[in-house]
């Protein structure tokens, strides 16, 4: 059970399962789907399948990153979905009706963002509720707070640069797949360049032990639910800004399950500990590379939640002690008792 | 210790305050409110969730979640209106095919959860997509019911006409089988054994185990009677809106657990009653039929409300764990 | 305090638990007499838990045998030991707080109605309870009220309740009376007293000698997972019972009962003035000063860890003072503590110590990097330097530093914990325990390790179940009984025969 590799070499092989079961993904797909892998290249950028699924699997890993942390503390936040909603109806809101500058409106949404995370921090760390319940509170909550910032209509906007974020591409990419890099190489400088990192799985691994060593579980906790809300945010800019319009109803939808599922897929535990953002991001894709796969088979947007919940069962199944000990009981069958 | 007593019943008091203020609240303000047809509305209306947070009740008494239960329901209301409307089944077959369905599929997640340990914030968060794909792939759309039984029998013939009020009021069996269903649910939790196993499952499982409790067997009988109210709620449902939409009841499961919550259970399981959570319904119904008369409130300042009561009755239990810490320790 | 002499009510022999490579029972044996109080005696470690719970069904011995009433039985669940006689009531009490008295007693077996099979008859329910109630003495009792309204004596009296619903043969009480105050205490013992005159045969575990003293006919004592032996409590004086659970032989020579200082010592790095916490501990008073090793001696339950948590702030104190480098003190959280230059081993390093998925280097160093902040920046090399010094310092077996912690032996986990806790350079370590569980060569280095810190200067609040470790290493003993301090043993005097007395001596 002992390693004596490095932690990075640890890290890869942990990468393992979810990497083949993209390349999996992909083969059939490539097998199936004549065309999945064309690109083409026009007036500097490319389009293809593959680009629309890094474009909007970007915004579900961006959430997703900030969900690995919360996950690792060992709690969840379901409240990232209203927290997009909300981040959209505020910037859309502000640039339309308060005819703010876009950078202004952009840095309110994400700041919004960001003390709606803290709150759900504040819920944990110290009034001690559960973390389902506690942003269960926010999921219900904010969707209603979104629709009374766009007073319950869908408000559309002009603004270039902010429908440049979700339509521009940059070298050749389009932008979310740059903020998504961004964003990555920020957290991970932040996490394993600080104590943040072990701060954070140590508070997942053992938290009454966390305690007694000294780690400041509660600044832990509301930095992390922090990183989640402004994260959430930024995929709400996104978001509305794909459609150039804030629809408080509908944005966000879904993004809890996908994030989460990333996240799960990607190998970290829901009971907290070590977390792995590249496998999170992988994780993101392979969702997103199975929500167009299903849709490029006619499979409609209603009903492919479905076979994604039945990977993800699959998923936490693999993962659940039970299954692991019967698995390794069949393995090693033909030895000793 | 007296005080102990008025420690734990402090939830049941603040629900029943909040449910009595909010009507003399409404009765004061606005005119008519004060009315059979309010109060006649304010059941009909909430019937289906009632029969709902039933099911949930159970499963949060005992230590768990379920957040399959809107999708559960439209599944249900969609399935019952297809097999009824496409296949010629007869209603209360098509509501036994639903019911057995919903049945199985609270007996898998609850098998999941107590067998395999995998968290039940996970196992229902993905039964709620499984259930909400598989109900749009059932039918697309929303489905019309149109069966004689359905419109006739259901909906006159079975319906109680009283003569209260000014004009008569008419109670549609929705009604009805909410309160047999509230009446059969209270005594389960009260006068059967498995009832009882429920709270001492959600209050301390290991002990429970130690105490020779079938832990495993009682936690998968909860989900599965979580997943009979849903599918009940669903046929309840579809009544109500006379078809069975796929799209509909989208967050229900949401408002089912804050009316648990609102109605005194605690989340971390093993107190709670149904009548508590029925009062929990009323309350959100209440607060709905408020913002209604206001006229000039956006219909979406009820779910602010409501997750801000909910926010409100949480910290309250919380704050009731913590004083029923220190006087512990005094005593 | 007849007794079935014709055989015996209950016998187990040679029982045998083995958890890993740490044997837990040789080959231990016991028998309980129908009518007779057995008391089961023993230090940390000693087996009596174990013991228990190859009886009870929780632990499944590899060899042995249990024979209730002539016929040999193998529980294997609490439920199911219940079901062939034998009831234990563990020391957590194990019921359920928001159910009432009388349906803790009836749980899972509640009597049906006659017309209605499926509804519970309460009145049964209700009359059983207060028949079970009625053999303790407790018939007045209101069965309906809610358990967690009732003081935990009251709930062990249900616990027990609840065993004689089952009709059970033999009654297991572990740890009883650790959290009943004196008048409590009286009470159980009467309770047991009338058990015993209706047959049952009671095995009674407890660390308060004057207790077993006072209720126990015969006595078995355990010493690291052996049977020392079984003896009739009458032909038993405390000494000889003290150094038979120890293993040393002690005579009764008179201890210096040191007075409680009036004032605070000039120069004394840490200071307790009665200090504790109402409901965890009574009232301390100690010095500790700079590069001195005091030792905290005491039976188990007297108060030891809590006088360590308290200090470092993981409980937070409410009676008393506490003075630290000079300045008044009283820390509640143990961040606060750490940073004024206090570390703490923990008592259980599994549930408090160690982080099982992280490798030993973050084992390691989290202390250090928790204390200095998040963006103090430590080096991965620095880190494994650091690491490797301590692995080489202290013996740690590894395979490398980024092995999971999970995967090293207790003594070299303890090593871990013990090396996050010197990088840290406290200026005052507390050590609750550091040799428990871990193997002989991994004790020594680690008691050479305690002998470095004193040398360079660090002062030391050791903590141990083991006299032979608390008389070699420390300058000072302060003894703890009932969880207050009641003796303080300085130098020359310090030795195990001064330490049993002040530990045995009756109040």
């Amino acid at each position: 059970m002992t390693l004596s590799t490095p932690s990075w070499h640890r890290g890869l092989r942990s990468l393992v399962w979810p990497v083949a079961a993209l390349a999996l993904l992909l083969a059939f797909n490539a097998a199936f789907m004549p065309g999945f892998f064309a690109l083409e290249a026009r007036d500097g950028r490319l389009y293809g399948v593959l680009v629309d699924i890094l474009n909007h699997g970007s915004r579900t890993a961006l959430v997703a990153l900030g969900m690995t942390l919360v996950i690792a503390t060992g709690g969840v936040d379901l409240s990232v979905g209203a927290v997009a909603a909300i981040a959209g109806a505020v910037t859309a809101t502000l640039l339309v009706e308060a005819q703010v500058a876009w950078p202004l409106a952009i840095a309110e949404a994400v700041a919004i963002g960001a003390c709606c995370g803290l709150w759900n921090g504040l819920c944990v760390s110290v009034f001690k509720l559960q973390p389902i319940v506690a942003t269960l509170v926010l999921m219900v909550a904010g969707r209603g707070v979104a629709q009374l910032i766009t007073g319950g209509s869908i408000i559309t906007f002009e603004s270039a640069p902010v429908s440049a974020i979700g339509n521009s591409a940059f070298l050749g990419l389009p932008i979310p797949v740059t903020m998504l890099a961004l964003a990555a190489v920020g957290l991970h400088l932040l996490v394993r360049r600080s104590a943040m990192g072990l701060y954070i799985e140590c508070v997942g691994d053992n938290p009454v032990a966390a305690r007694l060593a000294g780690i400041p579980d509660r600044a832990v906790m509301m930095t992390v639910y922090g990183l989640c809300g402004v994260l959430a945010a930024v995929a709400g800019v996104i978001e509305c800004s794909y459609i150039k319009a804030a629809d408080a109803n509908n944005a966000g939808a879904l993004l809890e399950l996908d994030a989460i599922l990333a996240v799960v897929i990607g190998g970290t535990a829901l009971s907290g500990g070590r977390f792995s953002f590249a496998g999170t991001i992988v994780g993101a894709m392979l969702m997103q590379t199975l929500t167009k796969t299903l849709y490029m088979h006619d499979v409609s947007a209603e009903i492919a939640p479905a076979p994604k919940a039945l990977v993800v069962i699959v998923v936490c199944l693999l993962q659940a002690p039970r299954v692991r000990a019967w698995m390794a009981g069949l393995w090693s069958r033909g030895g000793a008792a | 210790m007296k005080l102990h007593r008025w420690v734990s019943l402090t939830p049941v008091l603040a629900t029943c305050v909040l449910l009595v203020g909010l009507f003399a609240f409404g009765a004061a303000s606005y005119p008519n409110f004060a009315s059979v047809a309010v109060v006649r509305n304010l059941l009909v209306d909430n019937a289906f969730l009632v029969v709902a947070a039933i099911g949930m009740t159970f499963v949060i008494i005992s230590g768990g979640i379920d957040l399959s239960v809107g999708a559960v329901m439209a599944f249900s209301a969609t399935l019952a209106a297809s097999l009824v409307e496409a296949h010629g089944l007869h209603p209360l077959a098509a509501a036994a095919v639903v019911l057995a369905v919903g049945v199985a599929f609270g007996l898998a997640q609850g098998v999941l959860i107590a067998m395999l340990d995998v968290p039940p914030f996970m196992v229902t968060l993905a039964g709620m997509f499984l259930a909400r794909g598989a109900a749009f792939a059932v039918h697309p759309q929303s489905r019309g019911v149109t069966h004689p039984f359905v419109a006739t029998t259901l909906n006159e013939t079975l319906s109680l006409h009283l003569p209260i009020g000014a004009r008569g009021v008419v109670i549609p069996p929705t009604v009805v089988v909410m309160f047999v269903l509230l009446a059969l649910a209270w005594v389960l939790l009260r006068h059967v054994r498995f009832g009882r196993a429920v709270y001492a499952v959600g209050d301390d499982a290991s002990a429970a185990r130690l105490m020779g409790l079938a832990v495993r067997r009682i936690k998968i009988g909860a989900y599965a009677l979580c997943g009979c109210t849903s599918a009940i709620a669903g046929l309840l449902f579809a009544l109500y809106q006379q078809s069975g939409d796929p799209a509909s009841c989208k967050g229900m499961e949401l408002d089912v657990i804050a009316a648990v919550i609102i109605g005194g259970t605690l989340l971390k399981g093993g107190a709670g009653s149904v009548l508590g959570t029925f009062a929990g319904v009323m309350i959100l119904g209440l607060i709905q039929t408020i913002i209604s008369f206001q006229g000039d409130l956006s219909s979406w300042w009820t779910r602010i409300v409501a997750g801000g009561l909910v926010l409100v009755f949480l910290l309250l239990h919380r704050g009731i764990a913590v004083m029923a810490g220190r006087v512990a320790r005094l005593a | 305090m007849t007794s079935d002499a014709d055989r015996p009510l209950l016998e187990a022999t040679g029982l045998v638990v083995r958890f890993g490579s740490v044997r837990a029972l040789e080959s231990v044996g016991l028998t309980v007499r129908a009518g007779e109080v057995q008391a089961l005696l023993g230090e940390n470690g000693a087996g009596k838990s174990t013991l228990i719970k190859c009886l009870s069904g929780v632990v499944k011995p590899s060899a042995g045998r249990i024979v209730l009433d002539g016929r040999p039985i193998e529980p294997d669940s609490p439920h199911d030991a219940e079901r062939l006689g034998i009831a234990t009531v563990f020391q957590e009490v194990g019921l359920i707080p928001h159910l009432s008295v009388a349906e803790n007693i009836c749980l899972g077996r509640e009597p049906g109605r006659r017309f209605f099979r499926g509804l519970i008859d309460w009145k049964a329910v209700r009359s059983r309870a207060r028949q079970a109630m009625g053999r303790l003495g407790l018939g007045g009792l209101d069965v309906e009220r809610e358990l967690g309204t009732c003081s935990v004596a009251v709930q062990q009296m249900v616990a027990i309740a609840r065993a004689l619903d089952v009709r059970a043969r033999v009654l297991i009480l572990d740890e009883p009376t650790s959290s009943l105050d004196r008048g409590e205490c009286v009470k159980l013992l009467e309770v047991i007293r009338q058990l015993r005159s209706q047959g049952l045969g009671i095995v009674f575990i407890s660390h308060f000698l004057d207790q077993v003293e006072a209720i126990a006919d015969r006595v078995t004592i355990l010493r690291d997972g052996v049977l020392v032996g079984t003896f009739e409590a009458k032909s038993l004086p405390r000494s000889k019972l003290i150094s038979l659970m120890v293993g040393r032989e002690f005579e009764a020579a008179a201890a210096r009962d040191a007075s409680d200082s009036g004032s605070i010592e000039a120069g004394a790095l840490l200071s307790l003035r009665g200090f504790g916490r109402s409901g965890m501990l009574e009232g301390v008073d100690m010095d500790v000063g700079p590069g001195e090793v005091v030792g905290l001696a005491g039976l188990l339950g007297s108060g030891r860890s809590e006088t360590a948590r308290l200090v470092f702030g993981a409980d937070v104190a409410t009676r008393g003072r506490m003075t630290f480098r000079g300045k008044a003190a009283r820390f509640t959280t143990p961040r606060q503590a750490i940073a004024s230059g206090i570390g703490m081993l923990p008592e259980n390093r599994k549930e408090q110590g160690i982080f099982p998925s992280l490798s030993v280097v973050e084992n390691l160093v989290v202390s250090l990097r928790a204390r200095d902040g998040a963006f103090a920046g430590l080096s991965l090399r620095a880190q494994v330097s650091l690491a490797e010094e301590f692995v080489r310092l202290l013996g740690i077996k590894t395979p490398d530093v980024h092995a999971r912690i999970s995967g090293l032996s207790g003594g070299n986990q303890q090593k871990v914990l013990l090396a996050r806790w010197f990088a840290t350079r406290p200026v005052l370590l507390i050590l609750d325990e550091p040799t428990r569980g871990i193997d002989i060569a991994a004790k020594a280095d680690v008691l050479r390790a305690v002998e470095r810190l004193r040398a360079e200067g660090t002062a030391v609040l050791f903590i141990s179940s083991e006299l032979e470790e608390v008389t070699r290493s420390c300058g000072r003993v302060v003894v703890l009984r009932d969880r207050r301090s009641v003796a303080r043993l300085e130098g020359s005097e310090i030795t195990e025969q001064a330490v049993l007395a002040a530990v045995a001596q009756t109040t």
